[in-house]
């Protein structure tokens, strides 16, 4: 099912959470969304839901309208709120019981969807404890073995990974690559390497607006006209390294590493590489070089330049 | 229906899980029962086999007690959030606000199911008069499922407990009482107008064995009133201004 955001706005009082924004998520696609706090995530993610109504504008799930036919739209949902709220005087197995009844899932099933989604999610050996006895990692699997009982086609999963440790965070992102392979998945994060490992697509918001859009690969090109590689240059003077770096046409700026000895990290001007002269400044002047790492541009840095202005 | 059902059935197991459900039972039927049979003006003084004295002991009983259990309903939804996953199910605002609804009456009505040994006991002592037993129950469920309402309504505006509870007792005693009071004080139409919306005038009135379609009008206006409110203040987060 597609998710179709068209000009939503969405105003609190007088500042818009969301301006204006308008997203077509295919099925099959995982979609990472990310942004400082305060950005709008969490807002655009309850407009998809149904859970607060636009100003102006609307969501579609497939053919259904959120603002008109809330009740169909819900159906196709599973929800991971922000900080997952769950009832914690509920037993494990009782909560996903109701929260499969109250979602609609058929009787005879709903026995047979509860143990599906205690495997998937490792809850096997918690599942008779009340859930305020759980740890955050536990508690964050109950959330998303609720999102998923009722089997929808449609997921938004909001910080799905918080609280949970490495392991935990590994196999849940290789859960929701697998769910994204046929169905639409959202899911917002403020982890980086977060959205790489599991999106298909990154979309960027800051201050209600779509900033960025597109897949990993895409978004790293915008920024990579120039080439980052880290060198190690020794038996030279640190000054004189720097100053002879400089003169070369190809280096745009010449960093030297806080803490390591005879560590600069080097960036070209755009649309130049600057490995090649490097090393033959190095042979003209008998330095030796022991390090030349090309450092990838990372999304952190687009997400900074993105995000802060 | 079904939807309605799955959430009062919820409320009502984590009334019992919590305990909240015995403590009110056991309160309930403690205070009531001592009331009744042991204390003041008790059933034996009164010297005749009806309830009156357990109907008018309850008529207080009650109107603490439900607030108290009224007081979670949505506040804590609202505090910890899970409203939100509520609402963003398959289900609608009414069910969610009806299926509280009928919890709570529910737990009131398995309360008075448990006060019928009292009736079997005054049975075997003298004649009484059924018609009047069984309006004086239905008297106190009407009146229950007003103060239920009320109770969900002041819990669906604050996502404080306390205040869920203060809120509730504080329009209810309106009805419970001041209203009466005032009826006294007033002559004619004011007075008349003050009567009506005493619950107490309602409640004796049907309790008493007469029941008025006046009467019923007064207790599901209330009821469909405050639950509209609640209903509304749910779906306000929904309202694009």
């Amino acid at each position: 099912m597609d998710i179709i955001l068209e000009n939503v706005t969405k105003k609190y009082g007088a500042q818009k959470a969301v301006d204006n924004i308008s997203i077509h998520v295919k099925t099959g696609e995982v979609l990472g969304f990310l942004g400082p706090n305060g950005a709008g995530k969490t807002t655009t993610m309850k407009i998809i839901t149904g859970l607060i109504a636009p100003n102006k504008g609307d969501a579609r799930i497939g053919n259904f309208s959120v603002c008109e036919q809330p009740d169909e739209v819900k159906k196709l949902i599973g929800y991971l709120p922000e900080n997952n709220p769950l009832y914690p005087e509920m037993p494990v197995i009782d909560y996903l019981h109701f929260m499969a009844a109250i979602q609609g899932v058929e009787k005879s099933k709903i026995q047979e969807r509860i143990y599906e989604m205690i495997k998937l999610c490792g809850l096997n050996a918690e599942k008779h404890k009340k859930i305020g006895e759980l740890s955050k990692g536990y508690r964050q699997r109950v959330g998303l073995a609720q999102a998923m009982i009722h089997d929808p086609q449609v997921l938004i999963l909001d910080e799905p990974t918080t609280g949970l440790d490495p392991n935990q965070i590994v196999e849940i992102r290789k859960l929701i690559k697998e769910l994204g392979k046929e169905k639409t998945v959202i899911l917002s994060t403020h982890i980086l390497p977060e959205v790489e490992a599991t999106c298909d697509r990154i979309l960027i918001i800051s201050k209600g607006k779509i900033v960025a859009d597109g897949t990993s690969e895409n978004l790293r090109k915008q920024t990579s006209g120039r080439e980052l590689i880290r060198v190690r240059i020794e038996d030279g003077n640190r000054d004189e390294v720097i100053r002879q770096l400089q003169t070369l046409d190809q280096v745009g700026l010449v960093d030297p590493i806080r803490g390591i000895d005879n560590c600069y990290e080097v960036q070209s001007r755009n649309e130049f590489s600057n490995r090649r002269s490097i090393f033959q400044l190095c042979v003209k002047n008998n330095w030796m070089l022991t390090e030349m790492t090309p450092i990838e541009t990372k999304l952190e840095d687009l997400f900074r330049d993105l995000t802060l202005n | 229906m079904n939807k309605i059902w799955i959430i009062a059935k919820r409320e009502l197991s984590s009334f019992f899980d919590s305990l909240t459900a015995y403590i009110m039972l056991v309160a309930f039927l403690g205070f009531s029962g001592f009331f009744t049979w042991l204390y003041g003006a008790d059933i034996f003084l009164r010297n005749q086999a009806d309830l009156q004295v357990f109907f008018s002991i309850a008529y207080w009983t009650l109107f603490f007690f439900i607030p108290a259990i009224t007081m979670r309903m949505l506040a804590e939804e609202n505090k910890s959030g899970t409203i939100e996953l509520l609402l963003t199910k398959a289900v609608t605002d009414w069910q969610v606000i009806f299926g509280k609804f009928l919890a709570c009456l529910v737990l009131i009505m398995i309360a008075l199911a448990l006060t019928l040994p009292y009736y079997l006991t005054v049975w075997k002592l003298g004649p009484v008069d059924h018609g009047s037993v069984w309006s004086g129950y239905l008297g106190l469920i009407l009146m229950s499922a007003t103060y239920i309402s009320i109770g969900i309504y002041t819990s669906s505006i604050t996502n404080n407990q306390i205040v869920a509870f203060l809120l509730a007792i504080f329009i209810g005693i309106f009805f419970h009482i001041i209203f009466d009071v005032l009826a006294q004080s007033f002559a004619g139409s004011i007075g008349g107008f003050f009567s009506y919306l005493s619950v107490s005038t309602h409640y004796e009135s049907i309790s008493r064995g007469v029941i008025d379609s006046k009467d019923l009008v007064f207790f599901f206006s209330i009821i469909f009133l405050t639950l509209i409110l609640s209903e509304m203040r749910l779906a306000k987060r929904n309202i694009a201004n």
